[in-house]
């Protein structure tokens, strides 16, 4: 091994940004349709409709169950044999992501809503709210107030699992560093630099997340 | 939607031998690492928890570590940047002449980074035992090393069966990852009999399914295990 050559970095930092814009977008919209889908599965295993309440059961176990590889995998051959056309590969990862994060933030979605008390809904419905809008605007808020930390922390696990579109090539952060370090030869640099760039965003992440835990326990 | 069904490929001469490969190299896979995590994860535990400053910290360092850098880029600087920075032979040695090196390596890669997972397990465990039991161990005249061995790890590794459960399935699901430095588990034959047959719905079905049995089996022993060993008047850690 040569010197540790920083210049490789340097030279490809525009490159490298545009990948870790990928990440991040994946990441944020990942976040937003799994808490959306995740709420959604929450709110009916709670409900405890029959049938559904079984169904939304059924799927976060389901899907706790597999791998997320594999879950990336079904989408990308899933997708365009249903669309019938290709698409870009951002589409049928991100539809996989949400898919599988769903069913761990409905989890921690479902721990947040039973972490309310019952005297809540009570003291809701008794001032004549329907069940729904009892939910909508006295337990889901406070929900998710006590969620805040939990949901940062696995924003902060979508973050790092973002990183295994790598098995469908999609240039993200690690796939464009990959590719400049194939390309110039420099695996070490670019793999200790990503490493590094990535443990600053996630460990600057939990160290608010644990802030917010603090903060909440005051 | 365009299809042709084949259902019975997948019990076909010889696929239905890649699928069992599969299998067996992604419980071998999980099993080794498991052994790395939980043994190195506990330790870590112990340490996290002990009156000793410095164990304090390391074992808080080692968890910041690997927890905040993604599994996938811890697997690729133990394969590709690791044997670079040992010396020559050595590095020879661990990149070619090791056995199996991508296996090896990603046991190992997989490993360590559960093994920061089950150390907060275990701390959590440990906590959850309380102080008192620990002052009372003390009171006795019990060292702390014996205090650990007698009353705070027994009491503690029953109440965490299922948090640890969950971790081991997660090894399970994680040793995917190895696809990627070539190592070719379940996930990797399923990819390869799509791409031999383009019969990816069946392929990704068997996968789909093998892990899914394969998950729920490990949940439903270890809650029987769980309930055997439960220590009374105490809940689970979940």
């Amino acid at each position: 091994m040569g010197e540790f050559d920083y210049s490789v970095i340097f030279d490809n930092i525009p490159f490298l940004i545009d990948g870790l814009k990928v990440t991040f977008l994946l990441t944020i919209l990942a976040v937003i349709g799994g808490m959306i889908l995740g709420t959604l599965l929450a709110l009916i295993r709670i409900a405890q409709i029959p049938v559904l309440s079984w169904i939304a059961a059924a799927y976060v176990n389901f899907f706790r169950s597999l791998p997320l590889i594999l879950v990336i995998f079904w989408l990308y051959f899933l997708v365009p044999l249903f669309l019938g056309r290709p698409v870009g590969s951002f589409y049928s990862v991100l539809i996989a992501f949400v898919l599988f994060e769903a069913a761990y933030y409905s989890e921690i979605i479902r721990a947040g809503i039973s972490s309310v008390r019952s005297g809540q809904i009570a003291a809701g419905r008794a001032i004549g709210l329907t069940y729904p809008q009892t939910m909508r605007h006295i337990v889901l808020p406070q929900a998710f107030r006590s969620m805040l930390p939990v949901l940062l922390t696995q924003a902060i696990v979508l973050f790092q699992d973002t990183s295994l579109v790598y098995v469908v090539g999609l240039k993200d952060f690690l796939v464009s560093a990959e590719l400049i370090a194939n390309r110039d030869q420099r695996l070490v640099e670019m793999f200790v630099f990503v490493a590094i760039v990535y443990f600053i965003f996630c460990f600057a992440g939990s160290l608010y997340a644990r802030h917010l835990q603090r903060k909440l326990a005051t | 939607m365009n299809y042709n069904w084949n259902w019975g490929i997948l019990f076909r001469d010889p696929y239905l031998g890649w699928l069992v490969d599969g299998l067996f190299w992604t419980i071998s896979l999980s099993l080794c690492a498991w052994v790395i995590a939980f043994s190195l994860g506990s330790l870590l535990g112990i340490m996290r928890t002990s009156s000793s400053r410095v164990l304090r910290l390391l074992g808080t360092v080692y968890v910041e570590l690997f927890r905040n850098v993604p599994l996938l880029v811890q697997l690729f600087l133990w394969y590709f940047v690791f044997p670079e920075l040992l010396p020559d032979d050595a590095g020879r040695w661990v990149k070619r002449e090791m056995p199996m090196p991508a296996l090896s390596t990603a046991i190992l890669a997989i490993g360590l980074y559960t093994a920061s997972r089950v150390c907060e397990q275990v701390r959590s465990g440990i906590e959850a035992v309380g102080v008192g039991q620990q002052n009372a161990g003390k009171a006795i005249g019990m060292t702390e090393p014996q205090v650990y061995k007698h009353v705070l790890l027994p009491n503690a590794f029953r109440i965490i069966i299922p948090p640890l459960t969950s971790e081991f399935l997660t090894i399970f699901k994680n040793s995917s990852l190895a696809l990627t430095i070539g190592v070719v588990e379940l996930t990797a034959m399923t990819r390869q009999i799509e791409e031999y047959t383009f019969q990816g719905f069946e392929a990704f079905t068997a996968a789909t399914v093998i892990y899914s049995v394969v998950t729920f089996t490990v949940m439903f022993l270890m809650r029987i295990v769980e309930r055997r060993v439960r220590v009374p008047g105490m809940i689970p850690v979940s």
